[in-house]
Order: structure tokens, then C-alpha cells, then sequence
């Protein structure tokens, strides 16, 4: 019984504050609070709370660092786009997100089959080195439309949809996390030495997190296709797979709850900051350096936000109110 | 016949350009194991100053190029001593998201400051501008000049490296840090000395692209600077002669396969080149396997 009460109550509190979420989020939209402007950056935060969760679980919790996530989500985003121009309707979207989707997870598994064998350094300019040729495929060929990009996408994604995707896919990483082939990966994280010596088969469970992030990573992308109306190669470039890396970072690596959160604060900065068109990026880099030099493990660390994590905070400071108190009586 | 010496003559200078970018890339990885992305926007720095030195000062090549040079060494020290060195003890990815916002910040400030428009440098005059024909192959003064002078940088760092007493410290810092300081080397000295030399030569290859290329811009740093820290792995990271071999090899491949295939796909398959390197033989041609100790 005990245990029962224990289980549920988490959970609960997860899944309620889920739906009161998306139920405030819909009423703003429905009431007009949220306009199309505001609704934008929620898309761009969604998405990219999916890829830093998904480079999270390569980068962060398998130990792998990979710069070249932004060429998994351009497979997806331009899969997904060449099924919806020319499937119509909501058959062709789902398809269009089935299609990018599994086309990014099997080329993960082509360039992680022999790439993972790298490590550190090298795997980080190897991915990178994939992520161009991506790139440059996608420049040259025809069904792309070359650099010019393919435009005139129609759009589906709304609050619901996008709400689903991005719930969707969190919750499949956290509980594939909890999972033993997901235990079996942070063991790679921790001593890929000692995990290979406790009979664990380092390459098998480093591509299998590879390629359930680059299929994260291709949903992400399909999103981006059936949201804005154009897709360009250049949009996927070294820049993004920075962008990608920065928000897993900046959150906390191996933390879910950090990626989500560096997502969502990050997007609310680079959304105030969009009216600074010049001194933007300028800025952006030098936030960069200072929150690297002062928290170099990220705004959350390691550990997930929680419930308890606000309480343990709130007990701190009630504690340091005490003190105070009583020196000053003293 | 004629058409393959000119692609190997081009592809000399182009290499040459490369190799010089790859061995400030390669130097800082030894001794700190840090990919050090601002390093091409130092190059893209150098390339502005000769600029500047050419067109507002009116001054010759060579001390453009000397000024460029100093100034990036400066800009290379600082770099060092502001955002990595608080940096030393953290872990590896954090280093390599300042050495991004790095580059971002020099990119976008030389945006902010010059703005975002290519510009061209001054024509050269007198023997410099000339080019010679020999038996159908056309070779520029400028070419001459360019492997002149990076041969010449290059024969320098071998000295410095190798028979000065900051060159011994280097290497043996690269070695082992640790045991380097045990023996009253001065790390931090060093560490701030392999910097400068990079940025300067990373500053001379700015300003000798500028001349060759005619054209520079804010963001003219990041292609390059990919492609000679490919060559640099493929010489082996870490090794200097290596740096110079993997920059040669990048330009003359980067330059036939514009001149036989595609030259869309030029970028691609230096990259493909890459992976395969990497796969291949991780330490790369002149690199030392490294066992792992358990």
C-alpha cells in the first residue's frame, strides 16, 4: 500500500502538471492572449526542448558529444516535407512525420555504426563532419530545390500537435532512461571500461541511443516543416547544431528537466532579443562565455528539477531566515 | 599534363593557406586538448588588419603583415587569458561552448564594427601583380609568395619548437602538464606562448588570403578554419609537422576535385575524407596510437 501511494503520487503530479499546462496554453490561444508572433517562439521552444532532450540522451546521458544534431533534424524536416507536398491532408502530415522520423534514425544508424566507435574529440568532428555533408547533399540535389530551398509548405502544426509531439517525446526519453538499456547507457557515461567489463555491448547500446535521438531529432525537424513555410539547408547548418548543444549545456547535461528548461529560457531570450538585430548575436556570445565561466555544469547540473528540489530550497532559505533572526536577537 | 601541374600548383598555395590555420589548431590541441573555435575568426581578424594597414596606412605586404601578425598574437593571448584560462580545470565540452561563444562574439562584433559587406583588397603593383607562363602552366607571383612565406613561418616554429628553451617547454607540457610543472616549467606562460604563435600564424594566413582571394568578410573565417582542422587531424592532431602535411593534402585534393569533378561537392568530400581518416586511423597519419590504460 505504501509503496502504491509512493508510486502514484509522482506521477500524478506529473501528468496533472502536463494537462494544466496545455490547458492554460489553449485558453490564451483561444481567448487571443497568445497571438501568431507569441505562438511562433512556442513552436521554436517546443522543438527545441525535443532536440536538446534527444542530444541530452546521446550527449549527456550516453556520454557521446555530437555536433552534428542539426543534420539529423534537416533529414526530417525535408523528408517530411517532400511526403506533405505531395500528400495532402492530415494522412500526409503523420505520414510526413513517420517518413522524417525513420529516415533520421536510419541514417543515425549508418553514421553511428562506424563513428561510434570514436571518442570524445573525434566523435564530436566526426558528427560534424556528417552534419556538412548533410548539408551539401541537400544543397546539390534536385527533389531539395538546391539553396534555394523548398517553400509554399503547408502548415499543420497547432498548440495540440505540437503539445503531443513534445510531451510525447519526453516522455519516451525519460522512461527509456528508466529503462535497463537506458541504465545501460549512463553505465557507458560513467566507465565505458567498467560497463564493457559487467558485460554490457558498448557499441550496441551507443548506437541504439544514437539513433532513438536522431529520430527524436527527425521529428523535431518534420515539426519545423509543417510549421514554417520554408526549409533551406542553410537553416540546419554547423550554427544550429551549436544552438542544439548550447541549450543541452546551458540546462545541465544528463538533466531532462535542464534541457526543457534551458530551452524555454533561451527561447525567451533570443525572443527579447529580437528586436536588437545587430548587437543580437553579439550578446548571445557573450552570455555564452560568462555563464560558462561561472556555471560551467549548467543551470540545473545533473540533477532533475522536482517538487522536492523546491521544498529542500524553500526549507534553505527558511533556515537562513532563522539564523538571521537569531543573530540579530543575539 | 598541364592542366594537372596547374591543379598542383593551385592547390600548393591553397594548401599552404590551410597548413598555416592547422598548426595554431593543432598546437592548442596538444598542449590543452581544446578545439579552439575562435581560431579561424583569429585568422578572419589577421585578414582585416592587413586590410586596414593597406588601405588606410598605405603600407607594403611584408609589414602588413608583420603588423597583422603581432596584432593577432595579441588577440590570441587574450582570448587565452580572459575565456579559456578560467576554463582550465572544467570539463572539456564546457571549454568548447566558450571557445564557440568565442567565435560567435569575434564574428558578430566584426560585424557589428565593419559591417556585414565583403571587401576587397587594395591590387597589388610592381612584380607582385605579374604572373609567368611557363610551358602552358600560369604561375602567379602571389603563389610564389604565399609558399615562400609559409615556408619561411614554418622553418621559424620548427626552431622555436625544437631548439629554444620555450619550444622544449612546450613540448614537454604537451606531454604531461602535471609532471611539466614539476619541473619548473611555467605552464601558464606556456600554454599563453603556443597561443601567440598560433594566432600569428593563423594572422599571416588572414592577410595572404586577402591578397590571393582578393575579398574578405566577417564570416570568411569558418570554411577554412573546418577544413584545416580536418587537416590537421589528418596529419594527427597534436603533431606540428603533421598539421603542415594534412593542410598540403586538403588544399591539392580540395583543388582537383573542383578542377576534374564537381566543385559543389569540393566541401563534401574533404569531409568524407575526414570521417574516413577518422575511422580508419583515429591518430591520424603521423599520430602515435595511444593505448588506454585501465
Amino acid at each position: 500500500m505504501k509503496v502504491k501511494n509512493l508510486m502514484e503520487k509522482p506521477a500524478f503530479r506529473k501528468f496533472g502538471g502536463i494537462i494544466v499546462l496545455y490547458a492554460v496554453v489553449q485558453l490564451l490561444i483561444s481567448v487571443g492572449i497568445l497571438n501568431d508572433y507569441y505562438f511562433a517562439t512556442i513552436v521554436t521552444i517546443g522543438i527545441n526542448v525535443i532536440l536538446a532532450v534527444s542530444l541530452n540522451l546521446i550527449t549527456g546521458f550516453t556520454g557521446q558529444f555530437s555536433l552534428g544534431h542539426a543534420g539529423f533534424m534537416s533529414i526530417g524536416a525535408y523528408f517530411c516535407a517532400i511526403v506533405t507536398l505531395r500528400v495532402p491532408g492530415i494522412p500526409g502530415f503523420l505520414l510526413g512525420m513517420l517518413a522524417g522520423g525513420a529516415a533520421a534514425a536510419v541514417v543515425g544508424l549508418l553514421v553511428g555504426l562506424p563513428t561510434l566507435r570514436l571518442k570524445g574529440d573525434y566523435l564530436a568532428i566526426a558528427t560534424l563532419g556528417m552534419a556538412e555533408i548533410i548539408r551539401i547533399v541537400f544543397q546539390n540535389i534536385e527533389i531539395t530545390n538546391g539553396a534555394a530551398g523548398l517553400s509554399n509548405l503547408p502548415k499543420f502544426v497547432n498548440w495540440s500537435w505540437l503539445f503531443l509531439f513534445v510531451a510525447g517525446i519526453t516522455v519516451l526519453i525519460v522512461n527509456f532512461l528508466h529503462s535497463s538499456i537506458g541504465r545501460a547507457c549512463i553505465s557507458i557515461r560513467e566507465d565505458e571500461i567498467a560497463a564493457e567489463s559487467m558485460g554490457i555491448n558498448i557499441t550496441r547500446y551507443k548506437v541504439t541511443s544514437f539513433i532513438i535521438g536522431a529520430f527524436c531529432a527527425g521529428i523535431a525537424g518534420a515539426l519545423y516543416a509543417t510549421y514554417f513555410p520554408i526549409i533551406k539547408p542553410d537553416t540546419f547548418g554547423f550554427a544550429k547544431s551549436v544552438d542544439i548543444l548550447v541549450i543541452v549545456v546551458f540546462g545541465g547535461l544528463g538533466s531532462i528537466t535542464g534541457s526543457i528548461v534551458g530551452a524555454v529560457v533561451l527561447g525567451l531570450i533570443s525572443m527579447l532579443l529580437a528586436s536588437w538585430t545587430d548587437l543580437r548575436m553579439v550578446i548571445y556570445a557573450i552570455l555564452l562565455i560568462v555563464i560558462m565561466i561561472f556555471r560551467p555544469q549548467g543551470l540545473m547540473g545533473s540533477r532533475e528539477f522536482s517538487l522536492a528540489m523546491l521544498k529542500r530550497a524553500g526549507e534553505q532559505l527558511n533556515g537562513l531566515f532563522h539564523k538571521k533572526s537569531k543573530k540579530e536577537e543575539n | 599534363m598541364e592542366q594537372f601541374m596547374q591543379q598542383v600548383i593551385n592547390g600548393l598555395s591553397l594548401g599552404s593557406i590551410y597548413a598555416l590555420i592547422a598548426l595554431g589548431y593543432t598546437m592548442v590541441y596538444g598542449i590543452i586538448k581544446l578545439i579552439n573555435f575562435a581560431h579561424c575568426d583569429v585568422y578572419m581578424i589577421g585578414a582585416y588588419v592587413g586590410y586596414a594597414c593597406m588601405t588606410f596606412l598605405h603600407l607594403g605586404l611584408i609589414p602588413s603583415l608583420c603588423i597583422s601578425m603581432l596584432a593577432c598574437m595579441i588577440l590570441g593571448v587574450v582570448i587565452e587569458k580572459v575565456a579559456y584560462k578560467p576554463l582550465r580545470n572544467a570539463t572539456r565540452i564546457a571549454a568548447l561552448i566558450t571557445a564557440i561563444g568565442v567565435s560567435y562574439l569575434l564574428e558578430y562584433g566584426m560585424m557589428y564594427f565593419v559591417k556585414a559587406d565583403v571587401r576587397t583588397y587594395p591590387p597589388l603593383e610592381g612584380i607582385l601583380s605579374q604572373s609567368f607562363h611557363i610551358g602552358g602552366v600560369t604561375l602567379k607571383a602571389m603563389q610564389i609568395l604565399i609558399v615562400a612565406v609559409t615556408v619561411v613561418l614554418m622553418i621559424l616554429l620548427q626552431i622555436i619548437v625544437k631548439k629554444t628553451r620555450i619550444g622544449k617547454a612546450m613540448r614537454a607540457t604537451s606531454q604531461d602538464q602535471d609532471a611539466a610543472e614539476l619541473m619548473g616549467i611555467n605552464v601558464n606562460t606556456t600554454i599563453s606562448f603556443t597561443f601567440a604563435l598560433g594566432s600569428a600564424l593563423a594572422g599571416a594566413a588572414g592577410i595572404l588570403v586577402g591578397v590571393y582571394y582578393n575579398s574578405i568578410d566577417p564570416l570568411m573565417g569558418f570554411l577554412p578554419g573546418l577544413k584545416a582542422f580536418v587537416a590537421a587531424v589528418f596529419g594527427g592532431i597534436g603533431v606540428i609537422p603533421g598539421a603542415m602535411i594534412g593542410g598540403y593534402f586538403i588544399g591539392i585534393v580540395e583543388t582537383f576535385v573542383s578542377g576534374y569533378g564537381s566543385s559543389m561537392y569540393k566541401d563534401a568530400i574533404v569531409f568524407a575524407i575526414l570521417i574516413i581518416v577518422l575511422i580508419v586511423k583515429p591518430s591520424g597519419l603521423l599520430g602515435k596510437a595511444t593505448r588506454e590504460k585501465v
